[in-house]
């Protein structure tokens, strides 16, 4: 019996997780990954780049070196998927055929969005971006910065109050922040999406002096005059401005037709079948699902996408279902950092910010490249660490999750 | 009260908070002024959010009004 052709579009997180997952079962299948590049980005790496706290070369990784050996890899731009030819069509030539895809095209920051924003605006959330922010930044000797969210969706919804915490610091180590004025602006009610987590973050930016400017929903930028103005109506003026652009799907969704209005590919929430689509999966930013565009939540929903895909060609149902299971580590400055665990049921109950979650954050950090390629899950990897739950099954993502939400919740 | 009749219905059923609320916001850019926006959410912070953004940003809050299984949140846009 001929093997089954699985192709994953896309070689972030998600995409080399699941493929190094998928690479286990070669007896059934064939595994390929196709990437425009080849090069693999740790994107939660970017936000210590404007700092200097990281350089972006430690952060590209070569995807092939990530991959296990079974995993085939093609390094060639996808102008268009054929969902009835079953093949993708390649930007310069040829067409590669699949019998099952996953899609893991990721999400784009699209400053455009905001007439002005990429003359007067920056953001850390592409290397080049982050590296234009880092020389400004390095440039700046006081007044006041802006700082927030310029629309949604956008990923790594923590990074902008992260970034916020962190630039405080950096700022009283150049003896700078007697000098500066930090407002963070959110077109959000509070600052922050998920109330549980408010508390904290306004605790935190009040000890610090950071002011919050809410129900702030850019409308535009004048680099000229260096103002911000809401649809609200309030004009704020900047000397810096680090505003996050609101995101998009890939042209690659749109141009298939199989994506909503924002280049986002809808996808049961449970099964992580592209709807209308039994042989296409989706993963991570690339998914309309309700949860954080994340490489953590992509991170969960690997194992989720690699189940029901073998139970597909296996001619079964799908039954493995995904809880919206998200983890990540946050930074909350003073060299500390809290947790958030969460799912589609359950609110996160961040812990106290400490130490220990800021050393998780970077072991994290340092050890993904090395964990990703083994298919090593990294909430198993740090529920050991942390020497408090050990793993009981394959799927024990969700119940460890469920186990250490408990011990946030005693924690907090 | 439910005879309003909006020019332009959002259905953010299913959506998570903030979505309903920046539906509702993205759909009043698109409107003129003098339209009537309607927005179907199943989030219960929805009004209280569409309600202080409406006194923030001066567009009208008409109001709420229940349906099956879901909310129909509806703003006039004034400016």
């Amino acid at each position: 019996m001929a093997k089954a052709k699985v192709v994953v579009l896309g070689g972030g997180v998600g995409g080399t997780f699941v493929a190094n997952k998928l690479a286990k079962h070669t007896d059934k299948i064939e595994v390929t990954v196709v990437d425009a590049t080849g090069v693999h980005h740790y994107q939660p790496g970017l936000l210590y780049v404007p700092f200097g706290w990281e350089q972006p070369e430690r952060l590209r990784h070569d995807e092939r070196k990530l991959l296990h050996p079974a995993v085939q890899l093609v390094r060639s731009p996808v102008e268009l998927i054929d969902v009835d030819k079953r093949q993708l069509k390649f930007l310069h030539d040829g067409t590669l055929p699949y019998d099952y895809l996953v899609i893991a095209t990721g999400s784009c920051p699209v400053p455009d969005e905001i007439p002005g924003l990429a003359d007067g605006g920056y953001h850390f959330y592409t290397e080049p971006s982050a590296l234009r922010l880092r020389e400004a930044l390095h440039n700046f000797k006081g007044g006041r910065i802006i700082v927030g969210i310029g629309g949604f969706p956008y990923k790594c919804p923590p990074a902008p109050i992260e970034f916020t915490l962190l630039l405080d610091d950096w700022l009283r180590q150049r003896k700078l922040r007697d000098k500066t004025e930090i407002v963070f602006v959110t077109p959000l009610p509070q600052v922050f999406s998920i109330p549980t987590v408010v508390p904290l973050i306004d605790e935190l930016f009040s000890r610090k002096g950071i002011k919050v400017e809410t129900f702030f929903n850019t409308e535009s930028v004048d680099p000229e005059k260096r103002k911000v103005i809401s649809l609200e109506g309030t004009e704020l003026d900047y000397d810096l401005l680090v505003l996050i652009p609101p995101h998009r799907g890939s042209p690659v969704i749109d141009a298939s037709g199989i994506g909503d209005k924002g280049g986002w590919v809808p996808t049961d929430k449970f099964t992580l079948q592209v709807k209308g689509h039994e042989r296409l999966f989706a993963i991570g930013d690339a998914t309309d699902l309700p949860v954080s565009k994340s490489g953590a939540a992509a991170h969960f929903e690997a194992p989720i996408v690699v189940h029901n895909l073998l139970q597909l060609i296996e001619g079964k149902e799908p039954a493995a279902h995904y809880d919206g299971s998200v983890m990540c580590f946050v930074e909350a400055g003073d060299g500390k950092a809290t947790v958030l665990r969460f799912n589609y049921e359950r609110p996160p109950q961040p812990p106290k910010p400490s130490v220990l979650w800021r050393w998780m954050k970077a072991t994290m950090n340092r050890f993904y490249p090395m964990a990703i390629p083994r298919g090593i899950a990294l909430d198993v990897m740090f529920a050991t660490l942390q020497g408090k739950f050990a793993p009981s099954s394959p799927f024990c993502g969700s119940e460890l999750m469920e186990k250490m939400r408990q011990s946030d919740l005693r924690d907090a | 009260m439910t005879e309003v009749k909006a020019d332009k219905i959002v259905d953010a059923r299913g959506a998570q908070c903030p979505g309903p609320l920046v539906e509702l916001i993205r759909a009043l850019k698109e409107v003129p002024v003098g339209a009537i926006v309607e927005v179907w959410t199943q989030e219960p912070r929805t009004k209280e959010d569409a309600k202080a953004w409406c006194q923030r940003s001066g567009h009208e809050f008409i109001g709420v009004f229940p349906a099956e299984g879901y909310e129909r949140v509806l703003v006039r846009k004034a400016k």
